[in-house]
């Protein structure tokens, strides 16, 4: 395979689902400790309806107005999702349950209703998104990374998910010390002064950037699967918190480089002249660490 | 049009697909109720995307095999097998290691998602794959539903009821209380396998009318909403059962007459109506109760104190006090008390005294843990006319005991 080539077709849609996948595995490492894992769950079927009203005002199909819409729609969720916990007394889970279905019912209504399905909008596409198609077409070989006009061509959704793993890293580092506290003992954290609430409102808030910025690349189901996998591998593998982290994120590049390769090549290799879904299989690779974490992971057991 | 759906007599397909939905919303409420009420609510949501990649599965071996792949019984097959394997990957990743179990359910459900989009994709370049209409299963469509396919899942759909009907009993008295029924010699453990089941055969069922992403709501929204309106587990369980069958009727019919209306959102919104009535309305756990019962409580204590106040002959200052005695006419503007405010300061202070006695005497005995609530209550109501005498007499005997 030529190098031109490999640069041109598969080095972005792999530098983007790496960094969609490392920037989810990040925040996601908290949410698991803090019993909080579906709410990435929750977080992507709720974009549906924000992305369909955003079509609806804005009556095109770009970027910034879908990205407004779906972040608009996760913000209303956990407002309901609040109000129903606290008002009806209900446990979290379940009112997280009511709510998301009604808003992706809500959301798949409209997009029947609105005849959008022609323009390039469907329900599949916000699923599995469409990593094959953020192709490189102006680079020649390695050395277009080092030239300014070839990386300005680059699909914008490189920027935007590198953009947003920084983003989470610089969060992660800041709040390093009140994560951890709040996710092992949140009751321990508040009496030393950690502001607990504020600091679980943030990581749910960019846990939603992550999965809104995600979506659109790599497509809600790399978004759910990566937020989850790779944390709770981790935390078969290790009793340290700062080491699941990292291994999580190692985990999440390792599942996206594999995952690729296994889904635009491997069929190639077997002769078949099809490729899969990349993002399908790398969050299928990612399963499979979590099933190996769970058979062999040194710290798999719980302790009673 | 209305009517002639509602009334069934819509065509053969719109009225089996009506019944089989309702059916499967009545089933759906009640395991549901159990899965809820046990805190397992999101467990469905890993049962229904589990079905995915069975699906894919099923499709391509039937196609192997030279069976017609398009056959609902295969498919549904293939999903139900599939989605047991998910759950019983939840279960041993919740057992087995110290993930908990929103972790698991989470893995499963997108591992397993992602590996059925990863099998349409394979189908997609199959010869006639791209016409198969997997996708319909997402969504759910009862649009050009073949009459045999409807039968199939309303025959099933009774059995699913019927099998839930049989067992209600030990599901019931699980769910009220695990121990409790393990006595009555019922395993919690085999009525859990059954509850799972049958939310499996929710889920596989109606697949096809609501779509594999939302049919966890059927699961889930009817049982919380039943929550609402009872704290007796017989009565959510009936309850639940009858906002299921509702959402499922009326959901069903409002997209057989207007087909471009898909009937799986339809159905989850109306389930979604019924719970915004429950949440709204309901009495007792309704937020319309529970606000007015806290308004009411309020006032009591705001009434209660003032007339206390006034009773030891002194001013009231705040202002919230002083607007509810105005009102009800038992002080003047000037903050002086009439005529009839003075008897009510009088009984009050009679009801708090008698209160505080009784609460001393019974201090010891642990017979009262909320002492303020009830020093808010009328004593003449709450206790019988002999203790009020026994009280009296202690009160009197205090009183000759000071002077």
């Amino acid at each position: 395979m030529m190098a031109s080539e490999f640069v041109a077709l598969s080095l972005t849609p792999v530098l983007i689902a790496a960094f969609a996948g490392m920037a989810c595995a990040l925040p996601g490492n908290f949410l698991v400790l803090r019993k909080q894992a579906l709410i990435g769950d929750a977080i992507s079927h709720v974009m549906l309806p924000g992305i369909v009203v955003a079509y609806l005002i804005s009556g095109r199909v770009t970027t910034w107005p879908m990205m407004f819409g779906a972040a608009g729609a996760a913000i209303v969720s956990v407002f309901l999702i609040e109000i129903i916990r606290r008002l009806g007394r209900i446990e979290f889970g379940a009112a997280m349950g009511v709510v998301f279905t009604a808003m992706f019912a809500a959301g798949v209504l409209l997009l029947e209703q609105s005849e959008t399905s022609e323009v390039h909008l469907d329900v599949e596409h916000a699923l599995f998104g469409n990593l094959e198609m953020l192709i490189w077409l102006q680079s020649d070989g390695w050395g277009s990374l080092l030239d300014l006009n070839a990386l300005a061509q680059m699909p914008p959704q490189f920027f935007r998910m590198l953009t947003v793993f920084l983003l989470i890293c610089l969060f992660t580092y800041i709040f390093w010390r009140p994560l951890v506290l709040i996710s092992f003992d949140e009751a321990y954290a508040r009496t030393i002064g950690t502001q607990a609430p504020l600091i679980g409102l943030l990581l749910v808030i960019f846990a939603a950037i992550t999965a809104v910025a995600a979506f659109d690349a790599v497509g809600s189901i790399i978004v759910i699967a990566m937020i989850l996998c790779p944390p709770a591998s981790a935390r078969l593998l290790t009793n340290n918190v700062r080491t699941q982290v990292f291994l999580s994120l190692g985990l999440a590049l390792s599942a996206t480089l594999a995952g690729y390769i296994l889904a635009s090549y491997a069929p190639l290799w077997l002769g078949f002249s099809d490729t899969v879904s990349a993002a399908g299989m790398i969050s299928t690779l990612s399963g499979v660490f979590l099933a190996f974490s769970a058979v062999y992971g040194r710290h798999r057991k719980r302790i009673v | 049009m209305l009517w002639s759906a509602l009334s069934l007599s819509l065509g053969y397909n719109a009225t089996l697909v009506t019944l089989g939905s309702s059916l499967l919303g009545a089933a759906a409420g009640m395991a549901g109720t159990f899965l809820y009420l046990s805190n397992k609510a999101l467990i469905s949501d890993a049962i229904s995307h589990a079905t995915l990649p069975g699906l894919g599965l099923a499709f391509l071996m039937a196609r192997g095999f030279g069976w017609d792949e398009r056959q609902l019984a295969i498919l549904l097959t293939g999903s139900a097998a599939s989605a047991a394997l998910g759950l019983y990957f939840v279960t041993l990743l919740t057992q087995k290691t110290r993930l908990t179990q929103d972790t698991a359910i989470g893995c499963v459900l997108s591992v397993f998602f992602a590996f059925g989009v990863v099998l349409l994709t394979i189908i997609q370049t199959v010869p006639g794959g791209r016409k198969a209409g997997l996708e319909s299963f997402l969504l759910g469509s009862t649009a050009g539903m073949l009459y045999s396919d409807a039968l199939l899942i309303l025959i099933l759909s009774l059995f699913t009821t019927l099998l839930l009907l049989v067992f209600l009993r030990p599901i019931k008295l699980i769910t009220f209380d695990a121990s409790y029924g393990e006595t009555l010699g019922f395993s919690s453990r085999r009525v859990e396998i059954l509850v799972l089941f049958v939310a499996l055969a929710v889920t596989v069922l109606g697949m096809k009318i609501v779509g594999l992403i939302l049919i966890v709501a059927l699961l889930i929204i009817p049982a919380v909403s039943a929550r609402f309106w009872s704290e007796k587990v017989d009565v959510i369980f009936l309850i639940s059962a009858g906002f299921g069958m509702i959402s499922g009727y009326i959901g069903s019919t409002i997209s057989a007459i207007s087909p471009s209306l898909p009937t799986g959102p339809i159905i989850v919104l109306c389930s979604f109506g019924v719970f915004l009535t429950s949440f709204i309305f309901a009495p007792q756990r309704g937020i319309l109760a529970v606000a007015l019962n806290h308004h009411r409580f309020q006032k009591t204590v705001h009434l209660t104190q003032g007339l206390l106040l006034v009773a030891q002959g002194q001013s009231i200052y705040e202002p919230k006090t002083h607007r509810l005695l105005r009102r009800l006419g038992y002080v003047r503007a000037d903050g002086v008390a009439t005529e009839v405010g003075n008897s009510m300061a009088a009984k009050t202070l009679l009801n708090e005294r008698r209160w505080s006695h009784w609460n001393k005497l019974v201090r010891d005995s642990d017979q009262f843990d909320d002492q303020t609530v009830f020093s808010l209550m009328d004593i003449e109501k709450k206790l019988t006319q002999d203790q009020i005498n026994m009280i009296d007499q202690g009160l009197v005997q205090k009183q000759q005991g000071q002077v």
